[in-house]
């Protein structure tokens, strides 16, 4: 497993797993599409399907006692990270047995025993509060990483520049992962930035990057680990950009009329999890009924997850004007 | 006062040296405390506040930053999440605006949307209000527009003990607490105990006894307004001057005992009229203590226009003495 730094783990175990966390991922969100159709979770779901191997890739190379801000779009990250499903899954019913006691729903995924930091449905507005989570790290002299997702929406955003140059103007250990899916909403990268070479920005602030097939599991995988490497090791920012596409509309309600569906089409054989699956079969790496059966116990958790959602409960309404400041009798991850 | 002055030594200082006074206490008994905001190092403050500061905590804790106001307040949101005491100072409450979706939509939100399981402990500290012929971009009063948002505290210090002492309080809070700082006051003099020290911010002041009318006030107007007392007790009106102190939350039993004795309440507010924090204070009064109003509320606010340049437009768009005066009278009947 323990390989050089900077180089993925290749071990056929460690690759499984990688698989394993991005079927689960996929599934649970074909089930949270399925539970939306039929009212269970309302508001928006913005489903990360096509997008895996970036969150699976990057927070898989993480420590525990590092810190993750990620989007709205943060199922994904989530689940990676170590929120239990059914807390994920109970959040998006609104139950207060969900990781944000139902306050949050889809969007606003916490979890303060895995440092999950949240998701931002602000679009750049969780760049400058990873910004600060890492100046903490530098003034406490701690060797944690911040890593803070985004999309290439967010570039756009003045909080990305400012982001960009506190981090580095400071030195604070903190990793930008711009997970570039092509489109802001329904705007294509090219109809919204002057470059479209999103990791040159980043030089412009002399923080380094990289850019990386984000649909490569893999690939992602070893360039997560040099990136966070780096970030540990010097404590100053680096910027990785992970070229991905999203397969799904923007949310639910998007009737996808600015991209043809041919284009969409184009992009399902490149999608992580078939190509890697694809690889790993022409590889011999994994049998079918090791498949079948992967499947089968993560499709067993999503059962698990729902019926827990189903049967979590409502928060009394006499108790709507809570959390808004602190309350000395909910345990805080503080 | 005098009795005062007997029981403990003063030292005469201004509302600038007491702001600094506090902020330097703070960072010396607190090592997770650290200030940072635009020109406050090397500068000295935009208005010379932290001068003095850099020298004697040096440049990790007293932190220039860029003009990003938004960035660096999400800083102070992020490092106060990760166990920090950050002070965050923005210049203005006009600049503060390029920093609102991190006050509104992080700092006041995120407990909220974690369940509580994230709290924002951070101070934000800036300066407020008009009269130095700063013009329509930096001399709002928008203290009342933050007053409106769940999840925050609003503080406005108008004596030098309040500038002195909420600062401490303010960063024992678990969530987040804005002080506003009026313009006006920073070369405000006058004596202040030498062991001054930590003040509670969720009471109101009652600062000059009165029965006849009950003139409620905070930051910069306090002083207007208790100028204004002193000229209607030549008239042998006897008028109660309260001092909000917080204006989130209100205290709104000290508004309804004065109110409910007075039977008569003015509300001097330099933020604009609609929508204001003099209509919100208004509107408790009606719904709280309607009976006993022996004339309707009263309101001095800011003209609607953004305060203008010319210093004789300027004091014309403000609450000004004569119109306190003449408030107090109309809702005395006297008009």
């Amino acid at each position: 497993m323990t390989l050089t730094a900077g180089k993925p783990h290749l071990s056929r175990e460690h690759m499984l797993d990688l698989l394993r966390q991005m079927i689960r991922i996929r599934r649970f969100e074909n089930k949270c599409a399925e539970l939306y159709t039929q009212e269970k979770i309302r508001g928006f779901l913005h489903l990360y399907d096509g997008e895996e191997a970036v969150a699976v890739g990057v927070i898989t190379v993480l420590e525990k006692r590092d810190r993750v801000v990620a989007t709205y779009r943060e199922h994904g990250h989530a689940l990676v990270r170590g929120v239990p499903m059914k807390a994920v899954m109970a959040e998006m019913y609104g139950k207060q047995e969900g990781c944000s006691r139902g306050r949050g729903g889809s969007m606003h995924l916490f979890n303060a025993a895995t440092n999950f930091y949240g998701g931002n449905a602000i679009v750049g507005g969780g760049l400058p509060v990873a910004t600060g989570l890492a100046l903490a790290s530098r003034m406490q002299g701690d060797d944690i990483v911040t890593a803070c997702f985004f999309g290439e929406g967010a570039v756009a955003e003045g909080e990305f520049h400012e982001s960009l140059n506190l981090a580095a103007l400071w030195q604070l250990p903190v990793l930008f992962v711009c997970e570039n899916n092509s489109y802001a909403m329904g705007t294509a990268l090219a109809l919204s930035e002057s470059e479209t070479d999103i990791q040159h920005k980043a030089a412009c602030y002399r923080v380094a990057s990289e850019a990386v097939d984000g649909m490569d599991v893999v690939a992602v995988e070893a360039a997560a680990r040099r990136a966070i490497q780096a970030v540990r090791d010097s404590r100053k920012p680096y910027f990785l950009e992970c070229r991905t596409y999203r397969l799904r509309p923007h949310s639910m309600f998007d009737p996808q009329l600015y991209r043809d569906k041919a284009e969409v089409e184009s992009w399902r054989p490149r999608e992580p999890i078939a190509r890697f699956q694809g690889w790993l079969e022409t590889n011999r790496m994994i049998h079918p009924d090791e498949l079948s059966r992967m499947v089968s116990e993560i499709d067993a958790e999503i059962a698990e997850a729902v019926n827990f959602a189903e049967t979590a409960s409502w928060e009394p309404v006499e108790q709507l004007c809570r959390f808004v400041h602190a309350d000395s009798t909910v345990p805080t991850g503080q | 006062m005098q009795q005062a002055a007997a029981r403990t030594d003063t030292v005469e200082t201004t509302y600038r040296e007491a702001v600094r006074a506090a902020l330097r206490d703070a960072l010396g008994r607190d090592n997770r405390v650290f200030l940072m905001g635009e020109d406050v190092g090397r500068y000295g403050g935009c208005y010379a506040v932290s001068h003095g500061l850099l020298a004697e905590f040096g440049p990790e804790r007293i932190r220039d930053t860029p003009l990003s106001e938004s960035g660096f307040t999400g800083a102070g949101i992020g490092a106060a999440m990760a166990g920090m005491r950050p002070i965050v100072e923005l210049m203005t409450v006009n600049f503060s605006l390029l920093a609102l979706d991190q006050i509104l939509n992080n700092a006041a939100t995120i407990r909220h949307m974690s369940g509580n399981q994230f709290g924002v402990p951070l101070v934000i500290r800036m300066a407020t209000g008009a009269g130095r012929q700063l013009a329509a971009q930096h001399s709002h009063s928008l203290e009342g527009w933050y007053a409106h948002i769940p999840g925050i505290k609003v503080l406005t210090p108008a004596t030098l003990e309040d500038a002195r002492g909420m600062l401490w309080t303010a960063l024992q809070e678990p969530d987040p607490v804005l002080i506003f700082e009026n313009v006006m006051l920073y070369n405000m003099s006058g004596n202040l105990a030498c062991d001054a020290g930590a003040v509670d911010i969720d009471k109101a002041a009652v600062r000059r006894k009165g029965r006849d009318i009950s003139l409620i006030t905070y930051g910069g107007s306090l002083w207007k307004t208790l100028e204004a007392a002193s000229v209607l007790a030549t008239e042998g009106i006897e008028a109660e001057v309260i001092d909000l102190r917080s204006l989130r939350p209100l205290d709104d039993a000290t508004i309804m005992t004065s109110v409910t004795r007075t039977r008569r309440a003015v509300i001097v507010d330099e933020g604009w009229r609609s929508g204001s924090l003099a209509a919100e204070i208004g509107m408790r009064i009606v719904e709280q203590a309607f009976w006993s109003l022996d004339a309707p509320i009263g309101r001095v606010c800011s003209e609607e226009v953004p305060i203008p340049y010319p210093r004789h437009l300027e004091m014309a768009a403000l609450p000004q003495l004569p119109k306190i005066v003449a408030a107090a009278k109309t809702a005395l009947g006297q008009a």
